[in-house]
This record gives C-alpha cells, structure tokens and sequence, in this order.
C-alpha cells in the first residue's frame, strides 16, 4: 500500500487517492474513486446531491472512514494520520455550523483559540480576516441575525483562520444569491493565488467553469475529469440548438436517434448532441425530421452539455431524481 | 352524506398520523428502548425498594454493665427485627462517631448499673437516634416502650414501672421535622437531574446544529473537548446548591452543622460525577430527547433508591445494590452526614473514594467513546 502511495505522490500532490469507497448500508456513496490533484489549484467536484461530493470531502478530512481504497492528503495517509492533517486543512461545512448565539468576533476568537493560535497573534490575524471578508461593520453582531451571505463570509473567514494549505469547501454558495456568489469566487482566486489549495464542490455550472480542474461525479461514480476547457472542447458531440414550437414531441422523437446523444430543453429551443462523427449535423437532423418550421443553428458546447453526455441526464434532473429517492 | 364523507376522510388523515408515528418511533432505538425499559426496569426497581415497613435498621450496642441480662435484652431487639445490631462499641463516644459517618443509625447503651435500674424501675437504658431520617427514627421510637416482662423472667428482678424502658436522645433532628432531611436530599435530586440534562444536552445540540462537524475537523482532543464541557456546570452546580441550602435555612430553619467548606467539597464531587454521566449520555444519544429520555432513566431511581425518599437499610439487598450504583446516593449520604451530622468529609472515605473513581472512569469511557468521526 505504502508503494503505490509512493509511486504516484511527490511534493507537489494534495491530495492522492486510489480505489476510495465508502458505502452506507446497501448505497454505494463513493465507488472506487481515483484522484490525483495538485497543490496550488482550485479543483472542482460537480455533480448533483447524492453523488458522493460530500461524503468524498468528509473522508478526505478523516470525519468518514471508507470503506476500501487509500487516500493520502497533504502527505498524510488517510484515516490513519487524520490527526496530524487537520491542522493544516480547512474545512468549510455544507450546512452552516458555527455558534448562532455568538457574535462575529467571538467565533472568530473561539476558533482560534481552539486552533492554538497565541494571543496577540489571533488578535491580529481576526481584525485581517474582518476586514477581507467585510464583515468589520458586522463584527458586534449575533450570528443568528446575519443574511445568508454574511453568514458564508464568516464561514469562509474562520476555515482560513488557522492559514491551512488545503481547504475543503462543500457546496459553499448553495445559500447565497449569485452575486454573493461571485464575490466569493474573488475570494476563492486570492486564496489561491497565495497557494492555498482548494477543493470546492458544487452543482452550479457557473461556479464549476470557474475551477482550474473539474471532476464530474455520478453516483459515486467520477465520470469525467479535466480541465473545464478541456472537458468542454474534447466532448465528442456537436450541438444543434433548434427553435421551434412541440418541443417535447420532437424531443422524443430526436432520441430515437441512434446518432443523438441527448436532449435538453432550455426555454423555447431544444439543445442536441449528436454524435461528432456526423459531419453535418444540422443537415443529418433535417433529414431525419422534415419540418420546415424549425429553426435551426449550431452552438458552442458548455459544461452543462459535458454533464448531459457523461451522466446521460442534466444536472436539474438529476436533483429531481435524488429528491424523489430514485 | 357530505358529513360522513369528512368525517372518514379526517379518520384517514387522523390514520396517517398515527402510522407514521409509530414508524418513526420504531426507528428511533433509543426513544423505543426507553418506552419498554422505563417501565419494565423501573417497576421491578421500585417494587423492590418502596417499602414503607421499614425493618433491619443497622444500630450498635455500648455495654457497659457486662451482664447476661445486657444480652438478653439485645436479643429481644434483634427479633422484634426493627433493628440489627451489626457493631458493638467500647463507649457512647465511638458509638456517637459511628452515627455521624453513618454507620449505624441508633446506638443502645447499656449502663453499669443495669440490673439495679432494672429493680428499681428506672429507664434501663439509653438509645441514641439519628433523628435526620424521620422514617428511621419514628421506627426506633417505638422501642422507647418495649415491653420487658417477657425478658425478665427472675422474680426477684420483677419490675413494677412506668417509666419507659429506655431513655431516646434524638440527635441532629430532636423536634422529628422532615424537611431537616429532605432539603440536603433534594441538592442531590436536583443536581441530579440539571447536571446530567445540561451536559447531555449540550453536546448532542452541538451535534444536532452541525457545530460538532467544524469542532471536530480542528485539531481539538476528545478529553479536552469533555472536560471544557463540563467545567462551566460546575458553576452552574454550586449555584443550585447555594440556592437550595440558603433558602433551606432561611425559609425551614435547616442549618448547616457541619464545614462549609466540606459541603462545598462534596458537591463538587457529586457534580463532576453527575456532568461524566451526561457526557457518556451525550455519547450514546443521537437527539437532544433522546438525552432526556436518558436522563430520566437515571433520575427516577436517584430520587426513589438513593435515601432521599426511602431510607436506604429499609430496602431489599438487591435494591441497595442498584443504589450503590447511582452517584446520587452516594452523595445525599455524605450531603446529609455534613449538613445535618457536621460530620467531616475525611470521615467519609468510601463515599468520596467512590464518586472520584466514577468520575475518572467516566471520563475516560465518555472520551473513548466520543469519536472525532461521523461514522
């Protein structure tokens, strides 16, 4: 076990992971996962609820012990040393779990303290973050009474307290609005810029282009990895956006094409993938369809699209689904 | 028709409830385990220990006047089956300092002139009551006129009296009032309940709030995290108990004999061990109910078993086996030797060795069993 940790882990690897598998009762929540990301990047779990981003970041802080399969954060191996990781890691939790009976600043210093950070040092280190993450105005105030955005602030501000190299962040913007959100992600670049490494996971697209690297998970499953360029260019579909009226009769009737990789309805236009070894797809789905009244024109590919043809369904439905217990 | 059909449609609903009650009760294991034990063991506990008849009370004998009829009299006692002599003391002062540690209940002194009392009709003796338990000591009471004529048997010693056979002195409680032994009893009830409650409960919030996810990723030790717990209730504790002993004295007139400082000592004693038993609490539950559920578990036999309502020699062997058990009897012991006896907690011992070991043990067990993981 040690060999193939050594093998493939040098100074520059976080976090490195092989045949990672963490069941509960009959689900399987992660299946045979394998990782290899750098330090210095922003590294992107996308996928729906259920998927197993959760349960990934929690074994990778030592909170879940898997099942199977080794992992190695930091140099550390994992759940072994989990100890000794946790203190130069992050970790900024889905749901929000600092004191709502406490103000800004005394989580800050109870943070702190538990992290072991001196006095004067923490002193300094809390006005800092305050000022970083604007949250000075607020600093007297009751957590309990802060927006949603305020409250993500403060989380982002404490996980960073301690100066850690690695930060978990689970599903960090999923309660703020999209401005929030964007603000945070300027947050996210300075932290890595000064080297921090980041995990964050996410089910919003926007929020997953923005990663330097992107694993797209499924059930457990890690469907693709790459860039989000990369994974976006090397999609082996194009895409034909058709506008038109019945949409959802053509839609089934397009999926019966051995050729049609999958479907997706945006408003009033119809988003195709066909196979890229058709060479001219708008020709090959007239052909297929015959109706003069749709309008027809090929579009670049998004990530959304990659998440279409590597889990075959987009991401809103598979929420659908994961709500629905299926 | 339109009535029938609401009125079936609400017994559905009413139907849906009820159903989805029971299956969440039955998944929830410990919620469904306590509704089946709290009964089951409880029952069988306090069938056992509420005995209100109350026989075999441990009482040492002082003989002074070395004579056959001494022991015959205290052969007498033993069958009337009120007391036990379980210890023979060489004079009333040992006898004296047996009652407050509490070791006996009642001292019987025989003097050196026995026989002639006995011709001339005087009290024979002497019976020293611990008079803090009411129940104990209106038991004892009733051997104040036992009847001699079937003792004495001799003629020549036959004794024509109205004197009672022995004289009583009351300690520590002389006007028999209840409250004298209640109030320290109900420091012990009370703490009892708040400290394991405050604990349990307050680790399972932060585990039910999510805080316990961000506290376990820092690089905190479970023993650390245990003992920052339950510092603060301790406070709280000696709080509660400066309430209740103030308002003992100020409002029933209970004073306390004994050190101050020996109060104070014990009770932090007890706490420390009642915030390690809602720290293991803490561990096992999974909801802030289920930690009360828990809690009541072990305070419904803290009030019934420890002494506070039923006086612990009045109780069936098995009964007082579970009592030894539970940290609140081993406390109103010593609060009530203190309080009401001024006994000195050095003179306490095994009581106190006792609630230290719990203490330590617990906290040991509570940190093992507290795992910085999810799983």
């Amino acid at each position: 076990m040690n060999n193939i940790i050594n093998k493939n882990i040098n100074h520059n690897t976080a976090i490195y992971t092989k045949g990672l598998t963490k069941t509960f009762g009959e689900l399987i929540a992660v299946n045979k996962l394998d990782l290899n990301i750098q330090k210095g990047s922003i590294y992107g779990f996308l996928g729906p609820n259920g998927c197993g981003k959760s349960t990934t970041i929690r074994m990778l802080c030592g909170l879940l012990t898997p099942n199977s399969g080794i992992a190695n954060v930091m140099g550390f191996n994992i759940p072994k040393q989990a100890e000794d990781l946790k203190k130069t890691v992050g970790y900024m939790t889905q749901k929000f779990s600092l004191y709502n009976e406490l103000s800004v600043i005394e989580n800050l210093n109870f943070m702190g303290k538990i992290f072991g950070i001196n006095k004067h040092d923490l002193k300094k280190r809390v006005n800092t973050l305050l000022g970083r993450y604007s949250l000075y105005s607020q600093r007297n105030q009751r957590v309990d009474s802060m927006s949603g955005g305020q409250k993500q602030r403060l989380a982002l501000a404490t996980s960073v307290l301690h100066k850690p190299s690695l930060l978990f962040l689970d599903e960090p913007t999923s309660a703020v609005d999209p401005e929030n959100r964007r603000d945070f992600w300027e947050k996210l670049f300075d932290l890595s810029e000064s080297g921090t490494t980041i995990l964050v996971s996410t089910h919003y697209m926007d929020e997953a282009e923005r990663c330097h690297e992107l694993a797209i998970l499924d059930r457990g499953l890690l469907k693709a990895e790459g860039t989000p360029i990369d994974l976006m260019n090397n999609i082996g579909a194009n895409i034909v956006e058709i506008k038109g009226s019945h949409l959802r009769l053509l839609k089934n009737r397009l999926l019966t094409l051995p050729t049609i990789k999958a479907v997706a309805q945006q408003g009033i236009r119809l988003r195709v993938l066909i196979d890229e070894g058709i060479t001219k797809p708008i020709e090959y789905i007239q052909e297929n369809i015959h109706d003069e009244s749709l309008e027809y024109n090929m579009a670049h590919p998004s990530l959304e699209d990659v998440f279409v043809t590597v889990t075959g369904s987009t991401i809103e439905k598979s929420i659908d689904l994961q709500e629905k217990g299926e | 028709m339109s009535v029938s059909f609401t009125l079936s449609a609400s017994l559905k609903r009413i139907y849906a409830i009820v159903l989805k009650e029971l299956m969440q009760l039955g998944r929830d294991r410990v919620t469904f385990a306590m509704i089946v034990m709290i009964p089951l063991i409880q029952l069988l506990m306090f069938g056992y220990a509420i005995n209100t008849d109350v026989r075999k009370i441990p009482i040492g004998v002082v003989d002074q006047s070395h004579t056959a009829i001494a022991r015959i009299i205290t052969e007498t006692i033993k069958v009337t089956q009120v007391v036990d002599v379980i210890a023979k003391y060489e004079t009333p002062k040992q006898a004296e300092a047996a009652i407050i540690r509490g070791d006996i209940r009642a001292a019987l002194i025989y003097p050196v002139d026995l026989s002639q009392r006995i011709v001339q009709g005087e009290e024979i003796g002497q019976l020293i009551v611990d008079g803090s338990d009411t129940v104990i000591s209106s038991a004892l009471l009733q051997l104040r006129h036992m009847p001699l004529d079937k003792v004495i048997v001799e003629p020549s010693l036959n004794r024509q009296s109205s004197k009672p056979t022995f004289e009583v002195a009351l300690l520590f409680n002389p006007s028999r009032r209840s409250q004298v032994n209640i109030i320290p009893g109900l420091v012990g009830i009370i703490l009892t309940m708040t400290m394991i409650l405050f604990t349990s409960a307050a680790i399972v919030r932060e585990r039910e709030h999510g805080n316990l996810e961000l506290l376990i990723t820092t690089p905190i030790k479970p023993l650390e995290l245990m003992v920052g717990k339950i510092l603060p209730y301790i406070i709280v504790g000696l709080m509660q108990v400066t309430i209740i002993l103030g308002l003992g004295y100020l409002v029933f007139g209970v004073g306390i004999s004994g050190d101050i400082i020996d109060v104070f000592f014990v009770t932090i004693l007890f706490i420390a061990a009642s915030l390690v038993l809602g720290l293991i609490i803490s561990t096992i539950a999974k909801t802030q109910l289920q930690a009360m559920q828990m809690t009541i578990f072990i305070l419904l036999p803290s009030i019934l078993l420890s002494g506070f309502m039923f006086p612990y020699e009045a109780m069936p062997k098995i009964a007082q086996y579970i009592a030894e058990l539970l940290p609140a009897t081993h406390f109103i012991r010593m609060i009530r030797a203190v309080v009401l006896k001024g006994a000195e907690t050095n003179s306490l011992v095994y009581d106190n060795l006792w609630l230290i070991s719990f203490t330590i043990l617990g906290l040991i067990i509570a940190s093992i069993r507290f795992k910085k993981r999810l799983d």
